[in-house]
């Protein structure tokens, strides 16, 4: 069988799968659609809280990044699993003890206001149309990738499956189509992991295989020593030590780790299981889960670049292999014979580099460079889907239930009954299916940058706002409004100086003191707990009955 | 109803020791370890690896696993001590 006749038949049975779930997951109530009832088992949460958090960009791009950025990339690392730690340990259990439905909702309760509910709800439907045109552009570009559709029929296609099981089941549907889709994404990063782990390494488990000495077809020696020297050798840093600044990683790390205690997406997964303790319980299943495909990308990363300089460097433009020739036909490899000796010099020096790899190629070309069967690379576009979908429904959940719960039923109609609410709920998934189609469809220019944001604008927001609620009972709507918005507006600012007023100062000795627009959620988040506690001490206490609530949820049961 | 008691601080108190210590062990690990000493732990080898970059691309993510776990079993015996009755 070809190998497009192969990831049609995966990619088809997975989608009849997600569809067949979400037909016996319909949603009946509002809560159903919600929050799944709050009937989720812990470990059924952890998988799919796995499947939601891990996005088109974690499967597709994360292992390409860190190969082309070496030790640097451990900010992508650490950050998307640290900031499972703080979900984990200071909002998960206390907002699951809250038990309502949205984080806006959280907000607005807490801070005993409708303009800190606004406040929030603005935020979480920018972070996540923001998210979700991404994903939606994921799902085209696998689609045109591997199954030579349009990238805007992709897109199409994955609009339908989404919307067709978003708008029956609500978070039921969601949910069992995720847990689904994390068996399906977690087997497709595996497989071609623990492959090209055995290829170099002759260890079958890619993390040990990491540390391991190369097989002597490969040149010997430990695989990261010898890394190290190939990267030199060709002008490159050494791959396993970095070359931005301590300060610079430091607050990109934290500004991922913040960004993701505060996604709503992430923390409304925690809604839905029955108690305080199932909550905690699922936190750990996820985060292990997590780090199931987090500690594997960095082998991917470290494999595969050493066996793409082997393959390429100095060796002759007719000699490439097949896959070489099919991924020059997408432009994700170029080459460039600069000096007319017919080799490809691969180099640092953009003068005499002759070789242009797109960091995506390093998951997505990964079973052909390392010669797998046809079925891996049928499994890897089945797996590109499941990421980007689950992550896509997610975020779609989100802003219906903004619209539905937190800007209607809680604002502007509170007099609507359940089954209008639902149906309003239904109607808003169903536009912003087409919203977020229209993003997928018509990219803007600036995906890379918008991400950067809505991490900034997680961390500068909600977190503190969040954490506050929680665990400072003296914090009042002044402050947390306060410091919510002076975080937004330095932390977008920042990001809107450097991106578009002036984009040319957007380097190391440009920014102010030497923190990236990447990084600057940091500060932001920073900035809004001292603005909310010096405002908070200038203005009145809470009203004793949200004083008595924080009392509440602070204590399971 | 809730088992909320007006008496809880110590159940409180207890919980924001607990989150103390396993936080700032997160912020040891994640920031000083695996951020700022990282050059000084690469003079520390195993196997194939130097210990710092090891830490901020592997070892750091095992590291949570286990403060997570820790978290929720340091909670579990809290929740029984002071009979709170979470069932799921």
């Amino acid at each position: 069988m070809s190998v497009q006749m192969m990831t049609y038949l995966f990619v088809g049975i997975t989608f009849l799968l997600y569809i067949t779930i979400a037909i016996k997951s319909r949603a009946s109530s509002t809560s159903d659609f919600y929050i799944a009832g709050a009937h989720v088992p812990p470990l059924a949460n952890g998988l799919a809280t796995a499947a939601d958090w891990m996005s088109a960009a974690s499967f597709i791009s994360m292992a390409g990044i860190i190969s082309f950025m070496g030790r640097d990339g451990s900010v992508y690392l650490m950050g998307w699993t640290g900031g499972y730690v703080l979900l984990a340990m200071l909002i998960a259990p206390y907002l699951r003890d809250f038990g309502k439905f949205t984080v806006p909702d959280f907000i607005g309760e807490r801070y005993y206001s409708q303009t800190a509910r606004m406040v929030a709800l603005l935020c979480a439907l920018f972070i996540s149309f923001t998210y979700v045109a991404g994903q939606m552009r994921g799902v085209g570009v696998v689609f045109s990738r591997f199954l030579e559709v349009d990238i805007n029929m992709g897109v199409l296609i994955g609009m339908t499956i989404v919307f067709f099981y978003a708008v029956l089941g609500g978070m039921k549907g969601i949910t069992y189509t995720q847990v689904a889709q994390y068996c399906v994404l977690i087997f497709a990063f595996m497989v071609p992991a623990i492959f090209i782990s055995l290829l170099l390494t002759g260890n079958v488990i890619p993390h040990l295989g990491f540390g391991s000495e190369l097989r002597p077809e490969f040149g010997g020696g430990y695989l990261l020593d010898r890394l190290d020297g190939l990267n030199q050798e060709l002008g490159f840093a050494a791959y396993t030590e970095g070359i931005r600044s301590k300060l610079d990683v430091l607050f990109i790390t934290a500004a991922l780790m913040l960004g993701t205690a505060g996604l709503p997406h992430v923390i409304i997964r925690f809604f839905t299981v029955p108690s305080v303790r199932a909550a905690r319980k699922s936190a750990l299943y996820a985060l292990i889960f997590i780090a199931i495909l987090y500690t594997t990308a960095p082998t991917i990363a470290a494999f595969a670049r050493t066996n793409l300089i082997n393959t390429v460097s100095n060796v002759e433009y007719s000699a490439m292999p097949e896959w070489f020739k099919t991924w020059e036909a997408t432009n994700l490899i170029s080459f460039e014979d600069k000096n007319n000796d017919g080799r490809i010099q691969y180099l640092d020096d953009p003068q005499t580099n002759e070789l242009t790899v797109d960091r995506d190629i390093i998951v997505l070309a990964n079973p052909e460079i390392a010669q797998l069967p046809n079925w891996v690379i049928a499994l890897v576009a089945a797996g590109g889907l499941a990421a980007a979908l689950s992550t896509a429904a997610g975020l779609l959940l989100v802003i219906s239930s903004a619209i539905s719960h937190d800007l209607l039923k809680s604002n502007l109609m509170p007099d609507i009954n359940e089954k209008t609410e639902l149906l309003s709920a239904r109607i808003a998934i169903f536009f912003a299916v087409c919203i977020a189609g229209y993003f997928g469809i018509n990219p803007p220019g600036f995906v890379a940058e918008v991400v950067a944001f809505a991490f900034g604008l997680a961390s500068s927001s909600f977190f503190p706002a969040i954490v506050l609620g929680i665990f400072y009972k003296r914090m009042n709507k002044e402050g947390a409004i306060s410091g919510m918005l002076v975080g937004i507006i330095f932390t977008a600012g920042y990001i809107i100086y450097y991106t578009f007023i002036n984009p040319a100062a957007d380097n190391a000795a440009g920014w102010w003191m030497g923190i990236s627009p990447e990084g600057i959620g940091t500060f932001g988040t920073l900035l809004n707990f001292l603005t909310a506690i010096v405002v908070c001490h200038l203005t009145a206490a809470p009203p004793q009955e949200v004083q008595d609530m924080v009392e509440d949820i602070r204590v399971p049961g | 109803m809730k088992h909320y008691e007006k008496d809880s601080p110590g159940y409180w108190g207890e919980n924001v020791r607990i989150l103390q210590v396993l936080m700032g062990t997160w912020c040891v690990v994640s920031f000083i370890l695996g951020i700022l000493l990282v050059d000084q732990l690469d003079a520390i080898r195993f196997a194939g690896f130097k210990l710092g970059f090891w830490l901020s691309q592997q070892g750091a993510i095992f590291i949570y696993i286990l403060l997570v776990y820790i978290y929720l079993k340091a909670m579990d015996r809290l929740d029984e001590k002071y009979h709170l009755n979470d069932k799921e």
